[in-house]
């Protein structure tokens, strides 16, 4: 018996942390425009010895562009892996991932409605600059009201019912968006479709990368206050109730929490597939099914994912980038196919 | 005395300083309606139930399909909220216990327990320590000994480090029974636990179930469809047919030829052993 620790726990984030961070560095390094981190770190040690004020124009040019490029990257990696951990144990399916119930076709809605209605606004250019995310993350918002409600049965949210109704809102908004596409201007469609593949390019605005951290932070938090109770629901609702769970708390607290994670990500960089169904999966035959260490490395090897596919899209085609989301579809099948295998025999 | 040394039985403090003849578990008069949409008329219906158990007292429910017994265990464990009527453990209604109050007081073990992800048996126990933890819920050095003390308990200390995907159905069986153990109740329900279990296994089991409430001082209820388990090892039996219960009292006083043809629609002789126990021959091929 080897009971999980506060240490152990500390431990196996830092090592996971310790490979985010490298991981991180050399995505800084590929691109377009191959950088020496040597000089790079040569020059920020300097401006932090007050030898120099200013990096020079390269080094500046990779840290305000790639940077928070693949600080986006972290967030939205880190937030589809812990709503796809947080969903399976929710709908206790392992094949939920975070769009399951029908969040990322409402919050791609939502996002074709705003890019329609910006040119017809006269936008100042800063609400302009927020408003297709803002308007995703609407879309996502009012997808997942309407699923809870369909999802609800004699005053209890039903895992199946839920189910069903987000595969049936999922379908319905799909044929809107086709409807969407169709009436929208071509001109508009090529970015539309790279932003329903999935991509990082739009990196956010300051007031609105703010916005995404502190709703990753308590959403997340939310989420691993319950991670002991998801433990038991693994094993069903009834049992997890009679060993001390308030079942309907948790259901409603996880929901809406993964819920968020997904609407913020899908709003920032559209629908990126596979992240949030195979990492929990991946670090499940890791770690183990115990959610107080799957959920942090989840979130760890979410981001580390994510991080390596948008390198792989920046660069594989440079100068010209291909969609993350095409990335992840492309390594990510096969890797469920041999899980898929590997779970059968 | 720590957690550890009082191994799983009951804590001390639950029982309150009541007399050990007064009842621990009261089910007073609890009935229940289930219909699919609160429009339409009820589609099944428990009607009327009570009885009472000690400390230390083994309880059958008893009954043919879809008389109501799980219904019944389902109220008195808490989580069905009943029509009308009470369930009262230590005088507290067992409905209104806070979730985690009635994870310390109530173990339940399931017909079955399914697992969406494989976790290994002792993991498996742990869980049943779940509604004392803190915040985050890491496990002390107390919870796994009451956790290894809860496997010896049913002698599955073997077991511990086997995958639950990976043992047999009368091992698994043990295993839920220690996780049950494990949360150191005061009152043990069981559905159905000897379901899936051969002969053995089932006399293992209701053995294993008298002995711990017998040191342990747990009151039990289980429900069962096996009369001659029952007949041997229950000190109580509430008979239910069609969501009527029709006897409460002593196997022996509950086991009539009559009654149980009737009930469960067969014909039988009742014997009566030399231990004063009621023993149910079926006699093949003659419906009553």
């Amino acid at each position: 018996m080897r009971p999980l620790t506060v240490s152990r726990l500390l431990t196996q984030c830092l090592i996971l942390g310790a490979i985010l961070f490298c991981v991180m560095v050399l995505a800084l390094k590929f691109g377009a425009v191959h950088v020496s981190l040597y000089g790079l770190g040569r020059d920020l040690l300097r401006v932090l010895m007050g030898k120099s004020t200013e990096i020079s124009s390269d080094y500046s040019l990779i840290l305000n562009l790639r940077l928070p490029r693949i600080f986006l990257s972290v967030l939205v990696g880190a937030s589809l892996s812990i709503a796809g951990t947080s969903f399976q144990a929710l709908l206790r399916n392992p094949l939920a991932d975070p769009y399951v119930l029908g969040v990322s076709s409402g919050a791609a809605v939502g996002a074709i409605l705003a890019l329609l209605l910006e040119p017809r606004l006269a936008l100042s250019p800063e609400i302009a600059s927020v408003f297709t995310p803002l308007g995703g993350f609407l879309g996502a918002a009012v997808a997942i009201t309407a699923v809870y409600f369909l999802g609800r049965r004699e005053g209890r949210v039903d895992s199946s019912t839920l189910l069903l109704g987000g595969v049936i809102i999922a379908s319905l908004l799909s044929a809107f968006i086709s409807l969407l596409l169709s009436v929208m201007p071509s001109s508009n469609v090529r970015g539309m479709s790279y932003w329903l593949m999935g991509e990082l390019t739009a990196v956010p605005s300051r007031p609105l990368a703010w916005v995404l951290r502190v709703g990753f932070f308590v959403a997340a938090a939310a989420i691993y206050t319950t991670a002991s109770d998801l433990n038991l629901l693994l094993s069903g609702e009834k049992e997890a109730m009679h060993l001390g769970v308030d079942v309907r708390r948790v259901r409603l607290v996880v929901y809406i929490a993964a819920s968020a994670l997904t609407g913020l990500a899908v709003a920032m960089s559209g629908s990126i597939g596979y992240i949030g169904l195979l990492v929990p999966h991946v670090m499940r035959m890791i770690f183990g099914s115990d959610h107080r260490i799957l959920l942090p490395a989840s979130a760890f090897g979410g981001a580390i994912a994510l991080v390596i596919a948008d390198t792989l899209a920046r660069t594989i085609a440079a100068p010209s980038e291909l969609p993350v989301g095409a990335i992840t579809a492309i390594a990510g099948a096969p890797l469920f196919i041999y899980l898929l295998r590997r779970r059968l025999t | 005395m720590t957690a550890a040394t009082r191994s799983s039985s009951p804590r001390v403090t639950m029982d309150g300083g009541r007399a050990s003849n007064e009842p621990r578990l009261s089910v007073e008069q609890v009935s229940y309606a289930y219909a699919p949409n609160p429009q339409q008329a009820p589609i099944f219906t428990l009607e009327a139930t009570s009885f009472q158990a000690k400390a230390g007292e083994v309880v059958a429910i008893l009954g043919p399909n879809a008389s109501g017994k799980s219904t019944l265990l389902q109220i008195i464990s808490g989580a069905l909220q009943p029509l009308s009527g009470r369930v009262l453990l230590n005088g507290f209604v067992t409905h209104d216990l806070e979730p985690r109050t009635r994870g310390q007081r109530i173990a339940v073990v399931q017909q079955e327990s399914q697992l969406l992800f494989p976790s290994k048996a002792w993991e498996f126990v742990m869980q049943g320590r779940h509604p004392y933890g803190k915040s985050l819920r890491f496990e002390t050095g107390d919870d796994v000994l009451i956790a290894k003390n809860a496997l010896a308990q049913v002698g599955a200390e073997h077991l511990s480090d086997r995958w639950m995907d990976q043992i047999s159905g009368g091992e698994k069986q043990r295993v839920i029974l220690a996780r049950a153990l494990a949360q150191q109740p005061l009152l043990l329900l069981l559905d159905e636990p000897t379901l899936h279990l051969d002969i053995g296994a089932q006399v293992d089991l209701l053995e294993t179930l008298r002995r711990l409430a017998a040191e342990n001082r747990y009151t039990v209820v289980v429900v069962t469809h096996e009369l001659n388990l029952v007949g041997e090892y229950a000190d109580q039996v509430v008979l239910l047919q069609r969501g009527k219960c029709l006897r409460v009292g002593a196997p022996a006083n509950v086991y009539q030829r009559d009654l149980l043809e009737q009930v469960f629609q067969t014909r039988l002789t009742v014997e009566m052993g030399s231990n004063g126990r009621p023993r149910v021959n079926i006699l093949p091929g003659e419906q009553s």
